[in-house]
């Protein structure tokens, strides 16, 4: 009875205020929608605060991440959010995300604390010895991430850690729990997932055992993109669409920057793009757009025939269980 | 407090306003089409990206639409389903979230997480085949979850020349199948999702049939929700902020029925406390009211005591208040290896709120195959589906899971491995007070005698002495002492000794958590018929758990009759240099395990009435304190 979403009374409840004459009637039944979402990622960041120990927050400075950061805020208001936030920082960011991340926890009227923001470093990994580079040039630091990941984890003692990942972003994830437990070594075991029935969650675990938290697991990247609207969520200028230098890498578009350069024969193009996911620099493409706005983004991706890892990563394509492989050895 | 309300829309919402999430989820045997059906689905409404339909596309362009859902390294190369996949499309009027669930018997558990939650039930049953016990065992689960659409997707029927009567024989057996778990009516909708017939698209290879595609029938089913009402108000504490210098004192939570407005009167349960709230936040806005399924903060008037797990209801006289809850008849699906016995004892997670429980009986356990419900079964294996009473450490706040799907569910965790074991929908709950007989079927047969005519004519006055305490504490001794002064003395006095209980009682029990608790629990029982009969017993019981003791304290309270703790302090080092039995000598050597004080926990006792250490004291003197407390309680004259 009451897991069916009241819809209807929702849209009554949640749009009067927010409805102005000219808003089409689709717009509304959205909110809704999105309203339903919300309620339940905030019930499972709240969980995990109830039944964990030391919880942190995966951040990115990507649209997932921010739209995450967002409801954990929410879900404490008006205290602040009760946790840190961990970036996990590859060396090939692209300027504007890093600006944006530091912009976005440093101290506001309403948090004059800010928010506590621990940077893992994957160069340091590699200066350290923990990590190899690989000599590989097409090698990327997509894996070098999970050892950083899990250094950073077990540094800071924490044994839940929030990520952004949405089940309809590729099939390994399409098979995530909401809470995915993971041993001392922070590996995923999917055939002994704990069974999740309703909205109840198992939180406990040993000591050393940890969580990985997924509370976008039933978002849509459509989902995402109406959510930062009807929020008005900031978000780095990347995403938006502009002038930039790229070349063509076997059918993904790279920036030109200091750490993804042209080889022979890959011609430099000045083109409209933007970027429809953040990563590393060396592996996200940007896509073809003329899209400066939310709206139009939306009907851009409605239109788009192509999935979003599918478009703008490289690293997902060397095999078929690539997302498997990397989660079975600690990546989130 | 900010925003003021608009006025309430009046009339029924234009269809175009609404939007509703609608769940489905697939169930049925391995190979029946699950997967493929999921994947049809999604290509036929174009929810399909280029990239996800080429990765599954071989170099002869002949598209695995199974492998779309089939995420898993060994899924795909077993050719099975090993866990639930989500996937997602939309249409002009809904979105969809899809469970694709596991036809394997060994993943039912995986089928069981997938339909809890789904409005839409599709049965998959291969044409060829027919139901099998997979389609049985499922079409049982979605009852058991009160999934409230089942329908069946007849698949295949390219493979049987789209032969009219052989639907006609599975729509028979699919409506015999509906007689047996109860539900009005199975749909049936001929399809072969390998070519799309009949899945968003109706088939001119089927004729003969007139309802509708699975994708019409999708768009058109009616989610009923009711309205929800403040009188049916329930709100489970998640969190509780702590008060700073800037803000109060805050809960937060989610509503899992009804509707809040600032100024409601409500109480809390289960402490029963009441108070009015005062500020409602519902996440989009500081607002004046809210309503299910939302997540919310609120601030009461008073500062009283409200922690995670307790659940705040309307305090209106008509409000419709749940029970609170010491014994729940459930339907559990059992979901680990290791089986589920009368007498274990688990976590027991409801809501917010996480109690101990141990399982009092198991009442029946459905065969999958037949769908006949075996009586008194020994045990729930992996994938059973079981009817069993459980008795909870504390109480629950609950209603059954037809009035509430939120507070009307758990899950069953195993306390050492952390996993979860098991999950279940309240059938009933009931409100234990000790000592009360609570089953309708069984009356207390009264005696001819009152207590006090019975006490009076015989001179003694029944009370009972617990002692609780490490393995040779020295509880029995103390308790030895003390039976023979009383007996002295001239009264009725009797040890109940938790070895001697175990020659006869208790002999059919163990010593696993839950059969221990059980024999305390018997104990509990004995000790109060004898003190109702006038005799003061003794119990020298190791009873561990305070929950246990509690337990006994409660009966005894309920049956108005003195019930005197007695912690025998003795530190486990002096414990274990006396060791009579050997106990600690074995444990040491890993040839005991749940020895208590070793590795097991021993819960003191908060406010025990006496508490002592047997350490170089005189017994006759500790019995001698027992005494004076005994005098100090009227049990025994001075």
């Amino acid at each position: 009875m009451s897991a069916e979403p009241v819809v209807d009374d929702l849209t009554d409840d949640l749009t009067d205020d927010q409805r102005v004459d000219d808003q089409p009637a689709e717009d509304v039944d959205h909110v809704a929608a999105l309203r339903v979402l919300e309620s339940e990622s905030v019930h499972i960041i709240r969980e995990v605060v109830a039944e964990l120990e030391r919880p942190v927050l995966l951040f990115s400075g990507g649209k997932d991440s921010i739209v995450l950061l967002r409801l954990a805020e929410k879900a404490f208001r008006p205290h602040p959010l009760p946790f840190p936030i961990l970036h996990v920082d590859t060396g090939h960011n692209f300027d504007e995300v890093i600006e944006f991340r530091d912009r976005r926890v440093a101290p506001t009227p309403d948090n004059p604390g800010g928010i506590r923001l621990i940077v893992a470093s994957v160069q340091e990994s590699i200066d350290s010895g923990r990590v190899a580079e690989s000599t590989d040039p097409s090698g990327s630091r997509n894996r070098l991430q999970t050892r950083t990941l899990l250094d950073a984890l077990e540094a800071g003692g924490f044994d839940a850690a929030f990520g952004g990942a949405r089940r309809d972003e590729d099939r390994a994830r399409a098979k995530e729990r909401v809470f995915s437990f993971r041993d001392e070594f922070g590996q995923w075991d999917p055939r002994s997932q704990r069974p999740e029935p309703w909205s109840i969650y198992n939180g406990r675990i040993r000591r050393g055992e940890s969580v990985r938290v997924f509370p976008l697991s039933n978002w849509t990247e459509t989902d995402i993109w109406r959510y930062i609207e009807i929020e008005n969520l900031d978000l780095p200028p990347i995403y938006y669409a502009s002038e930039r230098e790229v070349f063509d890498r076997d059918g993904i578009l790279l920036a030109v920057s200091p750490h993804s350069r042209p080889r022979d024969g890959e011609q430099v193009s000045t083109e409209w793009v933007r970027y429809r996911t953040v990563g590393d620099l060396t592996i996200t493409g940007a896509v073809r757009s003329r899209a400066t706005t939310i709206p139009e983004i939306i009907a851009e991706i409605s239109d788009a025939t192509v999935s979003e890892r599918g478009e703008t990563r490289a690293d997902d394509r060397t095999s078929s269980a690539a997302m498997e492989d990397r989660k079975r050895e600690g990546y989130f | 407090m900010s925003t003021t309300i608009a006025p309430q829309r009046s009339g029924p919402a234009p269809e175009s306003r609404r939007r509703q999430i609608l769940r489905l989820a697939t169930a049925g045997s391995v190979d029946d089409g699950k997967s493929t059906l999921i994947g049809r689905l999604l290509h036929d409404t174009g929810s399909l990206p280029t990239d996800h339909l080429d990765a599954v596309t071989d170099d002869e362009g002949v598209a695995d639409l199974a492998a779309l859902s089939d995420g898993l390294r060994a899924e795909r190369e077993q050719g099975i389903t090993i866990d639930v996949a989500y996937r997602f499309f939309s249409t002009a009027s809904r979105n969809y979230v899809l469970a694709d669930t596991p036809g394997h018997e060994r993943y039912t558990r995986n089928t069981f997480t997938g339909a809890s939650n789904a409005h839409v039930a599709v049965l998959l049953v291969d044409a060829r085949n027919g139901l099998q016990v997979q389609t049985r065992r499922h079409a049982r689960i979605a009852t058991v979850l009160g999934v409230p659409h089942v329908i069946a997707a007849v698949n295949k029927i390219d493979l049987v020349d789209y032969s009219a009567e052989r639907f006609a024989e599975i729509e028979a057996d699919l409506a015999e199948l509906a007689t047996q778990v109860g539900i009005d009516h199975i749909l049936a909708i001929p399809v072969a999702a390998k070519d799309g017939d009949n899945v968003v698209d109706r088939s001119v290879n089927t004729p003969w049939y007139t309802g509708p595609t699975l994708l019409e029938y999708l768009e058109g089913v009616e989610l009923v929700a009711p309205s929800p009402t403040t009188d049916e108000l329930r709100f489970p504490i998640q969190w509780v902020s702590r008060p700073t210098d800037l803000h109060r004192r805050r809960y937060y939570g989610r509503l899992a029925a009804g509707r809040l407005h600032v100024g409601d009167s409500v109480t809390i349960l289960p402490s029963g406390n009441s108070s009015v709230v005062t500020a409602v936040d519902t996440l989009d806005d500081d607002r004046e009211f809210a309503v299910a399924p939302l997540s919310i903060s609120i601030e009461l008037a008073d500062d009283i005591d409200v922690g995670r797990g307790d659940v705040i209801v309307s305090a209106a006289e008509t409000a419709h208040a749940p029970v609170l809850a010491r014994e729940l008849d459930a339907t559990v699906c059992w979901l680990s290896d290791t089986p589920l016995h009368a007498g274990d004892r688990v976590a027991l997670k409801h809501g917010a709120a996480t109690v101990r429980a141990t399982v009092q009986s198991l009442e029946r356990r459905l065969d999958p195959e037949t769908l006949i419900e075996q009586v008194g079964p020994s045990s729930l294996g992996l994938n059973d589906i079981g009817v069993i009473t459980l008795r909870t450490s504390s109480v629950v706040v609950a209603d059954t899971y037809l009035e509430n799907r939120d507070t009307g569910a758990f899950i069953l965790i195993d306390e050492s491995s952390n996993d979860t074991v098991g999950a279940g929908t309240i059938t009933q709950a009931r409100e234990v007070v000790p000592g009360k007989a609570t089953r309708n079927d069984i009356k207390w047969h009264p005696s001819s005698l009152i207590r006090s005519e019975r006490w009076q004519k015989t001179g003694q006055r029944g009370a009972t002495v617990w002692l609780t305490g490490l393995p040779a504490s020295g509880k029995s001794t103390v308790a030895v002492a003390l039976e023979r002064e009383l007996v002295s003395r001239g009264r009725v006095a009797y040890l109940i000794d938790g070895d001697n209980i175990r020659h006869g009682i208790s002999d059919d029990l163990g010593f696993s958590p839950g059969d221990r608790a059980e024999n305390i629990r018997r104990v509990g029982h004995l000790a109060r018929l004898f003190g109702d009969a006038g005799v003061v017993s003794i119990a020298s019981m190791v009873s561990p758990l305070r929950s246990d003791r509690e337990i006994a304290r409660q009966l005894h309270h309920a049956a108005d009759l003195e019930f005197i703790e007695v912690h025998v302090s003795t530190p486990v080092t002096e414990c274990e240099r006396r060791d009579p039995k050997g106990l600690y000598e074995r444990a040491r050597r890993g040839e005991l395990k749940g020895l208590t004080g070793v590795d097991a926990p021993y819960e003191k006792p908060e406010n025990p009435d006496l508490r002592f250490d047997t350490t170089g004291e005189d017994i006759e003197e500790l019995a001698g304190r027992v005494l004076a407390v005994l005098v100090e309680r009227g049990v025994l004259d001075g």
